[in-house]
């Protein structure tokens, strides 16, 4: 696991090569304006992160248009505590619905994996890509019979339906990631434990499940991140008592008398999971973006 | 013969419940959505009426639905415009070493991580319509208040709220949190070309120019292409960003097919939601089936 996807996908750059180098004045000129312009990208990317945060902690007068962009004159977490309790029962269910929608999809994403990969029957091809096919679906073509279909199967309204969703329009973003990954590992392992009499499931177990981490961990986190960050789903099958927290959050943020410090709290809060995971496996996280497409 | 069976028959056994779960819940459903789109099913009490292609008529006919569609296509035109500039942009002035790069590359990637429906609520309020000249100045809030202090009152707007154009403002939230993305893309494809072909160019005499026309460019086509079909392709779906910035879902500024697909689903209009379903779906297959048939050949080479 130490070269992660990104580091193979984005290596860091190569040393600048000194053919045609410009006269060093001109480089400095270059290189401040490039700083200069990487800079002010950064400012404009944090503007919204910046409103969000003060706005959070300000208190209701404080919140005026006319001091929009400036810091709070006294620093209130009022509007925290209500976006809190507001949105922890959500947020609790929103875990119960993201930690095993992403361990069961990324499960038989793997073993679809092993199989396109390693184990290909006549016809894989044309079966895979039918498979990716459902990665790119706009869902709003299979959702009215999917309502139906989903009262017709009795899953409760709510987080019930909400795994079966994300587990199934979850899966043809797995395969492929697992697929792609697995391209990788040497057909000669697979032929070795086939020689010595390993069937289809013991050589999953024995050799492809304990080499796969690095794909487990990217789409774990792609599974994790695009079900915490669903509405779609979440319009369609859930109400603001049963709701996952995009759900909460938009009540919370779209009533007519928006409180704004608890709005943009709860915004915050609700983003927390995704930015940590992104924050701590950050690499992994671009190389699940990499590897396929957005879900949504 | 048996043998080859018992060879892949286990892989195919095991691909199983995914093959039933996809073939059901996206190809039969489609299907299914298809039939319901050619009945006369306008309310929620059951019909199973034939009328079929009424639904599809009778929308491309409605101004709503027309007007719809011109939304989608200015907001594809800007999201995609947007995101290829930006990320093409961060990706060239990151792709020589640059210190720090890894923040900076971490700071543009960042909104990736963040729903539409939590960073809607802070665009809702940048994207305030509320000018200075109208409201005497104080009640001004977002952009168009930022835009007023720094001296750029000129080119503050009602964003959103236009019936023409407004669909564009959707568009910035949406370049926002998916250049970084496009970046990604780049930066990899830019790393991907040899450094000996730079330098074989160079010795040759390339200008600069010439360089990135004739060497670096052609190679990019490839990411360039993913990232349009990857952007295109959410842009036709784009729902939540839409319902985080606008509070009524049916406002005619703003409305796409999608988010009209979702009022008529509201309004219990099965066979009309299931008949803009089904364009939305033609709009996307026809741009990612070719896709899928060019990058599938091109894995077989």
């Amino acid at each position: 696991m130490a070269t992660s996807i990104l580091d193979r996908a984005i290596p860091d750059g190569t040393a600048e090569s000194p053919a045609g180098a410009p006269n060093k004045g001109r480089r400095r000129i270059n290189r401040t304006l490039k700083y200069a312009l990487l800079l002010f990208f950064v400012i404009v990317i944090l503007i919204p992160a910046y409103v969000l945060f003060i706005t959070s902690f300000k208190g209701p007068s404080d919140a005026d248009p006319s001091r929009a962009w400036l810091l709070p004159q006294s620093w209130e977490t009022a509007g925290w505590a209500k976006a809190w309790t507001t949105l922890a029962p959500a947020l609790g269910r929103t875990f119960l619905l993201v930690i095993p929608a992403a361990l069961i999809s990324a499960m038989l994403g793997s073993i679809n994996g092993y199989v396109l990969s390693k184990w290909r029957f006549p016809g894989a091809n044309v079966v895979f890509t039918l498979i990716l096919f459902g990665m790119f679906i706009p869902y709003q073509a299979v959702m009215i019979p999917l309502t139906q279909l989903m009262s017709d199967l009795g899953v409760p309204q709510g987080i019930p339906s909400l795994l079966v969703l994300h587990i199934v329009y979850g899966l043809p973003i797995c395969t492929l990631i697992f697929r792609n990954y697995y391209e990788s590992v040497p057909s000669e392992l697979i032929e070795a434990a086939r020689m010595d009499g390993a069937g289809i499931l013991r050589t999953y177990a024995s050799v492809i499940f304990p080499l796969s981490a690095p794909g487990f961990v990217v789409v774990l986190i792609w599974q994790f991140t695009s079900a915490w960050n669903d509405y779609l789903f979440a319009s369609f099958f859930s109400s603001g008592r049963n709701g996952p927290v995009t759900i909460a959050l938009s009540f919370l943020a779209g009533g007519q008398l928006t409180d704004y410090a608890a709005s943009m709290a709860g915004a915050l809060i609700a983003s927390v999971p995704t930015l940590i995971v992104y924050i701590l496996l950050g690499k992994y996280f671009v190389g699940g973006l990499m590897s396929g497409s957005v879900k949504g | 013969m048996f043998r080859r069976v018992k060879h892949w028959g286990p892989g195919l056994l095991l691909l199983a419940p995914t093959i039933i779960l996809v073939g059901v819940f996206v190809y039969w459903l489609m299907f299914e959505n298809f039939r319901v789109s050619l009945t006369n099913q306008h309310t929620a009490k059951p019909s199973n009426k034939y009328v079929g292609f009424e639904n599809y008529t009778n929308l491309m006919a409605d101004p709503n639905f027309q007007h719809s569609l011109w939304n989608l296509l200015i907001l594809t035109v800007v999201f995609l415009a947007g995101t290829l500039f930006f990320g093409f942009l961060w990706a060239w002035i990151l792709d020589k070493p640059a210190k720090g790069e890894g923040f900076f590359r971490a700071v543009y990637l960042f909104p990736m991580a963040v729903s539409f429906i939590a960073s809607g609520v802070v665009w809702r309020w940048l994207l305030s319509s509320l000018q200075t000249d109208q409201s005497g100045g104080e009640r001004t809030t977002g952009l168009n208040r930022l835009l007023d202090s720094v001296g750029l009152g000129f080119a503050q707007n009602d964003w959103w709220s236009n019936p023409t154009w407004g669909i564009a403002a959707i568009g910035v939230p949406a370049v926002w949190q998916l250049s970084g993305y496009v970046m990604a893309l780049f930066l990899a494809g830019f790393r991907g070309i040899p450094e000996e072909l730079r330098e074989a160019a160079r010795i040759d005499g390339c200008s600069e120019w010439k360089l990135y026309r004739h060497v670096i460019f052609p190679q990019l086509n490839p990411v360039m292409l993913s990232a349009v079909i990857i952007i295109g392709h959410m842009s036709l779906k784009l729902f939540d960003l839409i319902r985080a910035i606008v509070p009524d879902a049916n406002t005619y500024d703003v409305q796409v097919p999608a988010t009209m697909m979702w009022v008529k689903y509201i309004g219990s209009d099965y066979a009309d939601a299931a008949a803009i379903g089904m364009i939305l779906l033609v709009l996307v297959a026809l741009v990612v089936i070719p896709y899928l048939m060019y990058t599938s050949r091109a894995e077989k080479r």
